[in-house]
């Protein structure tokens, strides 16, 4: 099997955005999750809300939402754009953001609930050894939620590398800048040639999503493997 | 070590309101599990905050809601023994034993790894990983590990009530050593008279959420 310069580029160019927003969504997912999973504040439910809601959307409606927000024009797209000289629309960097909003409920829900799972007593016995619940954290909390955020953060990139909806409709479809394996697939099926290019690009959507999942049943084993002490 | 205590606390149905002084150095608290023992001993932690009350260690406020002082568990330099070892099960017996030591270090040390591995027989467990340990070693190494962070007051909470007997008579000698040894007020909940007859200076009895009765001067003669 042999791939087109273009189909080359949707590949690696799908990888990269789909690497770079697992890790921009991953710090935030792992800090929302922690509020969601041990604090009690006031609008926690509308929190929950305002997070899952990339979940429920329509994806076209989130993409637009970006658009408006994250745009040249939008309030965020300038301030970055005049801040870091960072911008969004119509470049690589937007579907990355795009492709992380749309995996972050994914994320946070996977951590939540590794978290969840986390004895309370352990991280209270480690305040009574002198640990801040920064400390506590760090050294027991996110330890032992550690096969939960790896899975998250492997489900999450297999989600960002499949997002179609929200992208195409903020950064559009452009070879070379925007276009990945999902666009690209869509782009071939409206080709009246595009078959064959459509699935080999689908073949390699496949291999990716796989290969991602055993590797989250991997880092998920061997971390309770070394947890259970063998 | 003198603590004053007054409190009055809720949880779900059950009240706790206690008044009295802890002088030690070795003071046990006993009742009928239902009493508030714990309860009692998680306020002295910090692990819970009272409704109203105050309790206040060698004349410092550790919690006071008319001033809306609380001092949060990790800044009160407590050794806490659970009844549930709660030993860290991501780290080895060494790290868990470090734990809080690591995190106590600039405080003096009074106390070094050798010493409490010596006391509490800890040296071939030193590598292993808490879940490969038996009940009484993992009690054992809880044990060391509250002793290594220098604390200024130890909290026993039913130390011995998940062993069976045979483990209870080897733990009992080292919380009798820790106590001749290291002169380390401590705080020890038990629903066992033999138990706290046998460690303890002064004996408080609760009941239903209240002081039933206080027992001082138990070892002055031994």
């Amino acid at each position: 099997m042999s791939f087109t310069p273009d189909e080359t580029t949707a590949i690696w160019l799908s990888l990269r955005i789909a690497v770079v927003a697992t890790l921009i969504s991953l710090p935030p997912a792992v800090l929302a999750a922690h509020a969601l999973a041990r604090r009690e504040f006031w609008g926690k439910s509308l929190f929950n809300a305002l997070i899952h809601l990339p979940l429920v959307l329509p994806p076209v409606v989130t993409g637009y939402l970006l658009l408006l927000g994250f745009g040249r024009r939008g309030p965020f797209g300038e301030f970055f754009d005049a801040c870091c000289g960072i911008v969004f629309s119509f470049r690589w960097t937007g579907a990355a953001l795009a492709a992380g909003i749309m995996a972050f409920p994914l994320v946070v829900r996977a951590i939540r609930l590794s978290i969840e799972a986390v004895d309370p007593k352990l991280e209270a016995a480690a305040s009574t050894l002198g640990a801040s619940p920064v400390t506590v954290f760090a050294t027991v909390t996110l330890p032992l939620a550690l096969p939960g955020v790896l899975a998250g953060a492997i489900l999450g990139f297999a989600k960002a590398l499949g997002e179609f909806g929200a992208t195409i409709t903020f950064v559009s479809n452009i070879p070379g800048e925007t276009r990945t394996i999902a666009t690209a697939i869509y782009t071939n099926t409206q080709t009246p040639s595009g078959d064959a290019a459509a699935m080999r690009l689908t073949i390699v959507a496949v291999v990716i999503a796989t290969g991602a999942l055993l590797l989250s049943e991997l880092c998920a084993r061997s971390v309770s493997r070394k947890a259970m002490d063998l | 070590m003198s603590f004053d205590i007054g409190i009055r606390h809720r949880a779900g149905d059950f009240a706790l309101d206690v008044s009295l002084s802890l002088k030690g150095p070795v003071s046990a608290l006993f009742g009928p599990s239902g009493a508030g023992k714990t309860t009692l001993l998680n306020l002295l932690a910090g692990l819970a905050r009272p409704r109203e009350g105050r309790i206040v260690i060698d004349g410092e406020p550790w919690c006071d809601t008319a001033a809306d002082i609380f001092v949060p568990p990790h800044r009160r330099r407590i050794g806490y023994v659970f009844q549930d070892a709660r030993l860290f099960p991501h780290l080895s017996v060494r790290r868990n034993l470090n734990y809080g030591r690591w995190l106590a270090r600039g405080r003096g040390k009074t106390v070094t790894l050798d010493e409490v591995t010596a006391l509490l027989g800890l040296e071939p467990l030193l590598a292993r990983r808490p879940g490969a340990l038996s009940g009484g070693e993992q009690q054992r190494v809880a044990i060391g590990r509250a002793l290594l962070t220098n604390p200024r007051l130890i909290l026993m909470d039913e130390p011995l009530s998940a062993l069976d007997a045979a483990r209870r008579a080897e733990i009992l000698p080292f919380i009798e050593r820790l106590r001749d040894r290291f002169a380390i007020p401590i705080v020890y909940v038990s629903h066992a008279i033999d138990e706290v007859e046998r460690i303890a200076d002064e004996i408080v009895s609760l009941e239903g959420g209240r002081v039933t009765g206080v027992r001082r001067g138990l070892r002055a003669g031994k």
